[in-house]
């Protein structure tokens, strides 16, 4: 009994020892909870936004080009692109060979696939094909169940409606590469393209806009639920170019097969109203991503597709150089407009002979006969007496020897050579002989197409220090344009020659003259050796153009404008081993000066 | 007269009605309030909808309702006298389950019946402490106190919680084990015995940790280090922690729970409600809900220390701590100190069994309270 009862005194005690220790257990989870909820809730309560709120980078839409009269040169198409999920899918390989069942996917696809999801994080979607077809969508979709982690996705893609024939000027958007300077997150997203070339890369950043923010309410599997908040970027900025794409398709046209450019401009704003490079090649293929063998063929194409001509093209500017060394001549007092020079087909310096093209002689000429014939000794007679220093401030003044600043990348500055020049490029003293062939623009001088058509417009302008644009101009950006330090009146005793080379019987370009409306081109024709035509060639007769492999033909170039009493078109026309100026180059330029007439808006030059 | 009267009372039944006042009112507010927080919480879990879980949960509540009220009715004489019957019973269904569950390739931890699935595994957490609360009632202190004396009550938690070990079910073999060892501790074994069977648990530990299942392994390892994997298995303890944290003093709100209803929190509506709840009520809604289930505990510890009979007292303090294990591991397990080990937060967790063995529970401590001054006898 007595054992009885310490058996109840001790199940008491041990009772309240257990009810204590019970207490003690809900007094730690109690402090637990404050431990969570209060000292760490800031903590928690981030984590949990981060689990709910999911920010996404709005990618605004790339500005659209147009040309001047709102044709489309430059769009965005509807692009479906199918991409895996890594951790959406519990099998990646799994998924791929599902995904092969549907569309062939090569080796090597595959293996950059893979390789690609290796080095992404989890949750990145790769890319496995873009520019789906409608057909290949529905197919996806229907096999949805079988193919875990692929999802497709809607987006955008550039489209160049005029393919080629606008490349060297419109330039492409391709992905944004490790050289690219990373100053905006939407640089970031993958896929993401931006301009490499061209327009596209010139105004880039007015083109991109800016990326906008959404953040959206997600669940647990990722699915929006609503959106928090957002913040819309900024539109891609629509450009309007100064091209005309009907005149651009005619250069194009014009250039056919031959590898050259041709730049046609407006001569009193600069709108540069065709650029055309050839040959060409589709941007469309760098967007979507070109391959191995096609891009090494544009590298090693002997015509060289990926230069672009226009600006980066240098060449020596031939008999089109000779008005400069006639406003120099005149400027400078060495020759007058009535001063006439005896060509008997060649001259000598020393004991070095100079020749001129026609080996016959052009007799007495005036400066006016001279670039009408294009004589070469006359030239050569001028710039002797004239000197160099002068003949290259003349170029400099109408644009040549610099950079025109039309804001491409390679642009090139081209060459005029001085006295300066030589000592610290060459280390050599200026030859008397030098003078001479740079009279007849050989030599060192180098120009550009680019800076061949500015100094057309130049010339017959009223002397406006104009420079190439690819956007309108205003009038009161072109009532701001300077005027270049030349006489008028010796600018229009060269504009007399260069209308005397088109319209003059025996003028060089006589077969490519028009007369449209009254509207006449005038202009100067060059072709310019690429080889050196030894002395044993002369004697025994030089070979014929069409008997030289193509990379030893003369270069074709024509320089010109119209309408010859109004000018307001200038245009360059340069064909590489074309022959000569007068039979292929002048022909272009006539009819791409005709065509500009013919779509010209504004009556004022009828008249 | 008083002592007369006193006596008469002990020795006679009491009458139906006269149990229907002895019935503690309060204790039986704290189990609706307790309830209430559960439809309520089950309302928004799914999303603000009465049909999925709510109006089941209250529909199980008020069958189990009746029973406690039933338990708590009748006469404890028959709770002692049946007490070894009743245990042996549900071993078999144990056994028959486990049997069934061989046997047959799905495993079963259950018997269907129309509004519960009964596991029989847990009824035996109420069998096993009616058993050792009869086996201790009708033993003398010497020999609780020796080795010879512990053994067949041992045998009596062992073989059952090996069963269900077997299943496999960790938490409920835990609870039935911490159930009894809290039993043994208050009729006085001793505590070097104690001592002697941790420090054997220590030894024994990677022995057992080869027969734990994988996944088993997996919740302790990820308890050990919810960060080993995020996406995983830790994927449950972190966002549950997120969920809480988040909830901050005053809670998000109702039916505003982001980590809840946006479904990063697993098992909202079972395992893990009490996140849940915390989230949407923060720590003031948390506390609430322990407070009441310290009352319940509180008020059994009462009703035991006012029971005049050895086989009450021990019998409502081994199912207070029963139902303080339920709460505290659940708790625990959601606020990350245990090991997510699948035990439910009784009548607030969806789920027919616990909700029926927790009510049979509160009957059978009613019932222990309504007669408090019934005198057992040591061979009744």
């Amino acid at each position: 009994m007595n054992r009885d009862n310490d058996k109840g005194k001790v199940l008491v005690k041990r009772s309240l020892i257990l009810a204590f220790i019970e207490f003690l257990l809900f007094m730690v989870i109690i402090f637990r909870l404050y431990y969570l909820q209060v000292y760490q809730a800031d903590r928690y309560k981030m984590l949990a936004d981060e689990n709910r709120i999911s920010t996404r980078l709005l990618i605004p839409p790339r500005g659209i080009i147009y040309d001047r009269n709102q044709e489309l040169l430059a769009s965005n198409r509807q692009n479906f692109q199918v991409s895996i999920v890594a951790e959406q899918t519990p099998d990646i390989q799994e998924t791929l060979d599902a995904f092969k069942k549907i569309m062939p996917l090569s080796e090597v696809e595959e293996e950059k696939i893979k390789k690609e999801i290796r080095r992404k994080r989890s949750f990145v979607p790769i890319k496995i094909k873009d520019n789906l077809t409608w057909e290949e969508v529905s197919k996806i979709q229907l096999n949805a169940p079988s193919l875990p982690g692929i999802v497709i996705d809607e987006g955008l893609s550039r489209y160049y409606p005029f393919g080629e024939k606008m490349m060297h000027i419109l330039g492409y958007v391709s992905s944004v590469s490790d050289n690219d300077v990373k100053d905006d997150p939407l640089l970031e997203v993958p896929g993401f393209k931006i301009g490499k070339a061209g327009i596209e890369k010139l105004f880039e950043k007015r083109l991109r806009g800016r990326g906008g923010n959404q953040k959206l309410e997600v669940n647990a599997y990722g699915r929006v639920m609503k959106e928090i908040e957002k913040n819309d970027g900024v539109l891609g900025e629509k450009i309007d170019l100064s091209l005309d794409a009907r005149l651009q398709t005619k250069a194009f046209e014009l250039l056919g097969e031959e590898s050259g450019a041709i730049v046609l401009m407006d001569v009193h704003n600069g709108e540069i109203l065709a650029f055309v490079s050839t040959p060409s090649y589709d941007p469309n293929l760098m967007v979507t991503g070109i391959s191995n063998e096609d891009w090494k063929a544009l590298v090693n194409n002997e015509r060289h597709p990926l230069t672009n001509k226009v600006i980066a093209g240098r060449y020596s500017p031939g008999s089109t150089f000779k008005m400069i060394v006639a406003l120099a001549g005149l400027e400078s007092g060495a020759i007058k407009p009535e001063t006439r020079f005896f060509c008997a087909g060649k001259m000598f310096l020393g004991s070095h002979p100079f020749h001129c093209w026609k080996h016959s002689g052009h007799g007495y000429l005036d400066v006016v006969q001279a670039l009408q014939h294009s004589c070469d000794i006359f030239f050569y007679e001028t710039a002797q007496k004239v000197g160099i220093e002068k003949i290259a401030d003349m170029a400099r003044r109408l644009g040549l020897g610099e950079k025109v600043g039309i804001g491409l990348d390679n642009e090139n500055s081209g060459l005029i050579p001085d006295k300066a020049w030589k000592l610290k490029a060459r280390k050599e003293p200026w030859h008397p002989g030098e003078t001479l062939i740079s009279g007849i623009g050989q030599g060192y001088i180098l120009t550009t197409p680019i800076q061949l058509v500015t100094m057309m417009s130049r010339l017959v302008n009223g002397g406006y220090e104009v420079r190439p644009s690819f956007l309108r101009v205003s009038e009161e950006e072109q009532e701001n344009i300077k005027k270049i330090n030349v006489s008028q009146t010796y600018l229009d005793i060269v504009k007399e020659g260069m209308y005397n080379v088109v319209n003059v019987p025996g003028g060089t370009a006589y077969m490519s003259r028009f007369d449209y409306n009254g509207m006449k081109m005038g202009g100067k024709t060059g072709t310019t050796q690429v080889r050196r035509i030894s002395l044993k060639e002369r004697q025994t007769g030089i070979l014929k153009e069409s008997e030289l492999p193509w990379r030893l033909r003369n270069h074709a170039l024509f320089v010109g404008y119209a309408p010859h009493n109004n000018p307001k078109y200038a245009v360059a026309v340069l064909v590489e081993h074309g022959g000569g100026g007068s039979s292929v180059a002048a022909p272009m330029a006539s009819e791409l000066l005709q065509e500009a007439l013919k779509l010209d808006p504004s009556k004022k030059i009828i008249e | 007269m008083y002592k007369f009267y006193e006596t008469s009372i002990k020795n006679q039944s009491l009458t139906l009605k006269e149990k229907f006042f002895n019935l503690s009112f309060s204790y039986i507010l704290f189990i609706v309030l307790l309830v209430s927080v559960g439809v309520v919480m089950l309302y928004s879990a799914a999303n603000g909808d009465w049909n999925q879980w709510a109006l089941k949960h209250l529909l199980r509540f008020s069958v189990a309702f009746g029973l406690m009220i039933f338990l708590a009715m009748i006469d404890i004489k028959y709770l002692l006298r049946y007490a070894y019957f009743f245990y042996f019973v549900v071993l078999l269904l144990l056994i028959y389950v486990e049997v069934k569950g061989h046997v047959g390739m799905g495993a079963q931890r259950w018997i269907n019946l129309k509004f519960f699935n009964l596991q029989p595994s847990e009824l035996m957490k109420i069998a096993l402490v009616l058993a050792l609360a009869k086996y201790f009632h009708t033993t003398s202190l010497q020999s609780i106190e020796t080795i010879r004396g512990i053994i067949p009550p041992l045998l009596l938690v062992l073989f059952p919680a090996f069963l269900v070990l077997t299943q496999p079910d960790l938490g409920t073999a835990m609870m039935l084990l911490m159930t009894a060892g809290a039993m043994f501790f208050v009729v006085g074994v001793q505590l070097w015995k104690f001592g002697a069977v941790l420090l054997g648990a220590i030894v024994m530990a990677p022995v057992a940790w080869h027969f734990l299942r994988e996944y088993q392994q997996n919740r302790v390892l990820t308890f050990l280090d919810p960060e080993r994997d995020p996406l995983g298995a830790g994927y449950h303890i972190i966002q549950s922690k997120i969920a809480l944290g988040s909830g901050g003093v005053f809670g998000k709100g109702f039916l505003k729970g982001t980590q809840s209803h946006l479904n990063f929190l697993p098992e909202k509506h079972t395992d893990f409600i009490f996140t849940m709840l915390s989230e949407e009520f923060g720590m003031v809604g948390a506390v609430f809900v322990i407070l009441l289930n310290m009352l319940i505990i509180a008020y059994s510890f009462a009703f035991a220390l006012r029971s005049t009979s050895y086989f009450g007292k021990l019998l409502a303090i081994g199912l207070a701590t029963n139902f303080f294990l339920y709460v505290c591991i659940n708790t625990a397990m959601v606020l990350g100190l245990l090991p997510v080990v699948g035990i439910p937060l009784p009548l607030i967790s969806y789920g027919g069994t616990v909700i029926l063995s927790v009510m049979a529970s509160f009957g059978i401590i009613l019932c222990v309270h309504i007669n408090r001054n019934v005198n057992l006898g040591k061979s009744d």
